[in-house]
């Protein structure tokens, strides 16, 4: 087992390279120098540009510039933003938690409600109830989110005046930013009221994110389900005369897990991807929505090593899901 | 069960919260984007700029709230010597700046503070500056660098600006964001330290609001200064910036009064504000062009005639309501009206496809040559809608026999190939920098910007030498004359089709008294009060 | 989809049904995929007979009607049936022929990444020491960056416009055929017809296409349909980060991403959109769902 996670650790260095290499290149083959961006209309005084480009290192040769790059990474220096010269990794933290926050939040979200429907749907197979929570799983599977997302926002926000429009909390609770978590921070600032509002400034974004998981959820849960129910030991069970729920939750719903949680890993390195679109409608302060604007910005650090960073993660994540998987093997387990 | 949550949650903070936050003035602003820093000189953003420099700092001069006119700030009184060579400026006495958890000043504002903060500008070997390199692209681009020649301190409250030569904007550009005062005491602390950077994160001024903190995308936090030397303008305890890039989001959060004044609204949106009887959206002729600038080297678009067909094509009026909603006012010179020196004897010229289709065809121009006309992928201040307008002039010149095809580069790219000049046709605009007319007629049209604001690669020599001579005098009604002249031959030549000048609205809460829509585009909140 | 579970109980049969017809036979008994089927034929029908269907030129822009609700609403008019846009382009023209567009960008972005996707994917499968973990490497580089970032990347990189469009689509869509086609096929090598041709002395080629490559065309056919639908759903989001295709152009998300700013006052401009987007795409995977359970019914709990 041992060397199959060290087999597996050893292909993820090629990877990271070869992550660093992709990104390094696609950034510089975007037409436009940070420099330039900034100016925008204006006039770009040559003299000027050049002394900038000097400063940012940016004249030398590309093979220089890529050497300087991994040089620095090895070093644990992820350099700083062009455009605001703090330090890309104070940023990344900084944003992080936000987009993490989200992310769980939609996870959540997409679990409780993802199984449950896909159980239900499960026990009443055929019937009207499994084809309707079905439909409506495929239907969420199917959402263009961003519209989802404006949708939401008008009817909830605007005509209804339940949930508020944008960001993670009124801004006239003043939160220091502790753990960078809003709802643990709230909590610890001891401000009344402030939990709530972020709660509700949480509810919308959450929703938007985790449709599209916990559509997958709902139907991997329920054809789970169904292949459990058929085995043998859950007729067992059955013939035992334990009861129905028992049935279900202990030997039916344990056992369908396991699959249901692979995808549900997989799907964590969707989330934070997929973050890019739920953070731009809602204005929230993540990770997606800060690496499309450095590529709009030309900030070759902040995409280069953001990029990274989120790389990693999803690569982590894969990898712990595929060892974790190896691990639960039915074959492994049934050897026992 | 409409919006009790968060009423009560807001009833609960006031009741029991030790914070503050509740009891006291605030306003939250809701601000497009994150500002790059806190250090003005580095940045030439409006974004930047309403979070930095009109917060945190003051200028040796300032514009007037509402106006273009320059009035006494740090700088109380100012004497120009006859060649109109040397500047002499009496600093304002017993200013200070703001007190901080990263720093405690121990003197007040004096010349040393105007000294540091230009000589950093134009030494590229001033200490701070080898600490701490960076550039200032701004105080370049107005010509600054090279025009001034020395700056001396004659006592602590007098300081002596030289010049090489004559500049008629001289006292307008120190008037502008780039040229805020930093306190030369805190500079040297940071140097010290050995962490000059911090200039560009944690800001000391003299301003208004005093810093306190900033969490990128989400807000930026301000307090009220209360050893303002100019007290009575604030009047705001708590001024938070809630960063929301989405004009329809900003709109939505204003009715909710999530936020309770906000900038550039979606023209689309302003009805729906309208509408809301605690809100108000007072607006103001906007300080700015949209235009389409034609690139004279490209055949056919050489020929004079051809040019003025195509401006004539384009139903402009029909624009303006779609794509300004109503919002703007249409263009006849390469400058609004609100310029001093614009000529008002100039007419548009009036919507005639029959007449442009004759024109293009004794031109030589056949049926269905086609040209590239470039559209902008953002939202501009000087036009909201840039792909919009794009189809709407593709339409027009349809009629006349000219297949325009539309091209839209993401914005880096755009500008760049832009000004390689790639394009036949282009959108673009300018919102005006310091109120005087060459920041239009030269910076825009004049043969030293080919390559730069001159999307038209247009070099007349005769234009040239009318704007080129107006900058050497100070006489106003002399420039005027000169600059009308100038307006007459570009009219008459016509590089660009002027399109608009987009009217600049501002959304507020009805509880904000004493704002001014500033025709630059900046928003500051020094006079502004909010009885919530 | 439930429905091919009591195949089982026909093995004692001794007659087999074509596959062709047992395919279906299954197919049809599945009314969602039906439905689905139905709806995408809808679809083609109104993109192939687009000039004749649409009541306007979608480009035709009537000024005097600009942001003209549909017929049923008060000022509404029947000229315009589901109403006007912010130029007054006729909404129903603009989304019929933007189905031509979008089943454009979902068809042949599916074509540019499924054929260098089988391509890689039997190479790799085939050279499991050389090609094969070079190519795999590759496919977990692409992997590993969030797809839509490196579609907006490819989109400013090449500019904006619809053939980079797909391209994008194309690209970031690539890995997921690559790891399938090279998974069947590492299967399939293992079977005895392999080894029995490669006896009788086929070549290399001759076993990647003709032998192999039919035999893994089931789970291709599923992920092309699967990746038909993602593709439309990509084009929108690009669109509506404002990187989609060329205006006037009606796509549905570039449509909808102008429409965005007039969501208080004209919902119709912003619903309309998405709504045809959110069907087709529901239309497809519907139907990608029957040819799964049709297809292979050992699939069914593969997603």
């Amino acid at each position: 087992m041992l060397g199959f996670i060290a087999r597996r650790f050893g292909l993820l260095i090629p990877t990271f390279f070869g992550v660093t290499l992709l990104t390094f290149a696609l950034i510089r083959m975007i037409p436009g120098d940070p420099v330039e961006v900034m100016m925008g209309e204006r006039r770009v005084d040559p003299e000027l540009h050049a002394a900038a480009m000097e400063r940012l290192g940016l004249n030398k040769p590309l093979y220089l510039q890529y050497i300087d790059y991994v040089g620095a990474l090895l070093q644990g220096d992820l350099g700083e933003s062009l455009r605001s010269r703090t330090s890309v990794w104070k940023e990344f933290t900084s944003l992080f938690p936000a987009t993490l926050e989200l992310a769980l939040a939609a996870l959540l979200f997409a679990t409780t409600l993802g199984v449950l429907a896909g159980v239900i749907a499960a026990l009443r197979r055929g019937s009207l109830l499994d084809h309707g929570v079905m439909g409506l799983s495929l239907t969420g599977y199917s959402m263009p989110i961003f519209w989802w997302g404006l949708i939401l926002i008008m009817v909830f926000s605007v005509w209804l005046g339940w949930t508020p429009v944008s960001g993670r909390i009124d801004l006239l609770y003043d939160i220091p930013p502790v753990t960078g978590f809003m709802l643990i921070d709230t909590l610890l600032s001891g401000e009344e009221g402030a939990f709530t509002d972020a709660l509700m400034h949480l509810i919308l974004p959450a929703i938007v994110l985790g449709t599209i998981p916990l559509a997958v959820i709902a139907r991997m849960t329920r054809s789970a389900m169904l292949e459990v129910m058929r085995e043998d030991y859950v007729r067992t069970a059955r013939a035992k005369g334990l009861s129905p729920a028992r049935v279900v939750f202990v030997h039916g719903l344990r056992n369908a897990l396991i699959p249901v949680l692979t995808v549900l890993g997989l799907q964590v390195g969707t989330l934070l991807a997929g973050a890019v679109l739920t953070e731009t409608i809602f204005s929230w302060p993540g990770i997606g929505k800060w690496l499309i604007e450095a590529i709009g910005a030309r900030d070759y650090a902040v995409v280069q090593n953001g990029i990274l960073l989120v790389a990693c993660l999803v690569i982590l994540v894969n990898f712990t899901v595929d060892v974790l998987y190896g691990l639960a093997n039915p074959r492994i387990r049934h050897q026992h | 069960m409409r919006k009790n949550l968060l009423v009560r949650g807001l009833a609960a903070g006031l009741a029991l919260s030790s914070s503050a936050t509740f009891a006291a003035s605030n306003l939250v602003y809701c601000s497009e984007g994150s500002p790059a820093g806190f250090d003005p000189g580095q940045y030439t953003t409006g974004t930047d700029f309403d979070a930095n420099s009109e917060t945190v700092f003051n200028r040796l001069v300032q514009f007037e709230r509402g106006g273009t006119r320059a009035l006494p700030a740090l700088a109380t009184e100012w004497e120009v010597s006859d060649d109109g060579l040397t500047y002499t400026f009496k600093l304002r006495p017993g200013v200070k700046f703001h007190t901080t958890d990263y720093f405690e000043p121990t003197r007040e504002f004096n010349a040393d503070d105007v000294l540091f903060t230009f000589q950093r500008m134009l030494d590229k070997n001033h200490p701070f500056r080898k600490a701490y390199p960076s550039e200032f692209p701004y105080f370049t681009d107005m010509g600054m660098d090279e025009n001034i020649a020395k700056i001396e301190k004659l006592d602590d409250l007098t300081v002596r600006f030289t010049l090489n030569h004559v500049d008629a904007a001289f006292i307008q550009n120190l008037a502008m964001n780039f040229a805020a005062i930093h306190a030369a005491e805190y500079a040297n602390q940071l140097l010290e330290a050995g962490n000059p950077e911090q200039i560009n994160q944690k800001p000391i001024g003299t301003g208004p609001f005093v810093f306190s903190r900033y969490q990128k995308d989400a807000q930026i936090r301000f307090k009220g200064n209360d050893e303002y030397w100019a007290p009575e303008e604030v009047k705001i305890d708590n001024l938070i910036f809630a960063i929301t890039t989405d004009a329809s989001v900003r709109a939505q959060k204003l009715r909710a009064n999530e936020c309770q004044i906000t900038l550039n609204p979606r023209p689309a949106d302003i009805e729906t504000l309208k509408a809301d009887p605690n809100i108000e959206v007072p607006s103001q002729p906007g300080f700015n062009l949209g235009y389409i600038a034609y690139n004279v080297t490209h055949p056919p678009l050489d020929k004079v005639q051809v040019r003025r067909a195509l401006d004539m094509a384009v139903d402009k009026k029909a624009i303006i309501d779609a794509v300004y909603q109503g919002a703007g006012q249409l263009a006849v010179n390469g400058m609004p009206p609100t310029q001093w020196s614009y000529d008002e004897s100039i007419e548009a010229v009036p919507y005639d496809p029959e007449k442009a289709r004759q024109l293009l065809r004794e031109a030589g121009v056949e049926e269905g040559t086609e040209i590239t006309l470039w559209a902008m992928p953002v939202q501009r201040p000087y036009n909201p809608n840039a792909k919009l307008m794009a189809q709407m002039i593709q339409a027009d010149w349809a009629k006349v026999g000219v297949n325009a095809r539309i091209v839209s580069y993401e914005w880096g790219e755009y500008i760049k190939r832009g000004h390689a000049g790639e394009h036949d046709a282009m959108l673009i605009g300018w919102t005006g920098d310091n109120g005087d007319p060459d920041n239009w007629l030269g910076t825009l049209y004049g043969c030293d910007a080919v390559g730069g604001n001159n999307w038209s690669y247009w070099c007349d020599e005769a234009y040239d030498k009318l704007i080129k001579q107006a900058t050497k005098i100070t006489d106003q009604a002399e420039r005027t004359e000169l600059y009308k002249q100038a307006q007459q031959r570009l009219k008459d030549q016509m590089p660009i089709s002027p399109i608009a000048h987009s009217t600049v609205y501002q959304p507020m809460r009805t509880s904000v008294e004493g704002f001014q829509i500033s025709p630059f585009g900046r928003n500051s909140f020094y006079g502004v009060t909010n009885e919530r | 989809m439930d429905i091919t579970q009591s195949f089982p109980a026909a093995e004692p049969v001794v007659h087999y049904p074509s596959p062709t017809r047992e395919f279906a036979a299954s197919f049809m008994r599945n009314k969602g995929a039906v439905g689905g089927l139905l709806f995408m034929l809808l679809l083609v029908c109104c993109a192939a007979f687009a000039p004749w269907l649409a009541p306007h030129d979608p480009l035709e822009q009537f000024r005097d009607h600009l942001l003209t609700p549909p017929m049923w609403q008060e000022a509404g008019s029947a000229r315009f049936p589901l109403g006007t846009d912010e130029l007054g382009r006729d909404m129903l023209s603009r989304l019929i022929f933007g189905a031509q567009l979008s089943l454009l960008i979902g068809l042949a972005s599916v074509v540019f990444s499924l054929i260098p996707g089988i391509l890689l994917g039997l190479i790799a499968g085939f050279s499991p020491t050389r090609a094969g973990p070079f190519i795999m490497r590759l496919m977990d580089i692409m992997l590993a960056l969030p797809s839509l970032l490196l579609a907006v990347a490819i989109v400013a990189i090449l500019g904006p416009g619809l053939i980079n469009t797909i391209f994008a689509i194309a690209i970031v869509s690539l890995p997921s055929y690559v790891r399938l086609t090279r998974a069947s096929v590492m299967t399939e090598l293992n079977r005895d017809y392999v080894t029995a041709s490669r006896l009788a002395g086929a070549g290399t080629l001759r076993l990647m296409f003709v032998c192999v490559l039919p035999n893994c065309m089931a789970p291709l056919i599923v992920q092309a349909t699967l990746s038909f639908s993602s593709a439309i759903l990509d084009a929108a989001a690009l669109g509506f980060l404002g990187l989609g295709v060329r205006p006037p152009t009606p796509e549905w998300g570039t449509m909808l991403a102008s429409a965005r700013d007039y969501i208080q006052s004209a919902w119709w401009v912003v619903a309309l959109p998405g709504l045809a987007i959110l069907l087709s795409v529901l239309a497809i995977n519907l139907l990608g769902d029957g040819l799964r359970d049709a297809l292979d019914p050992k699939l069914k709990n593969a997603a």
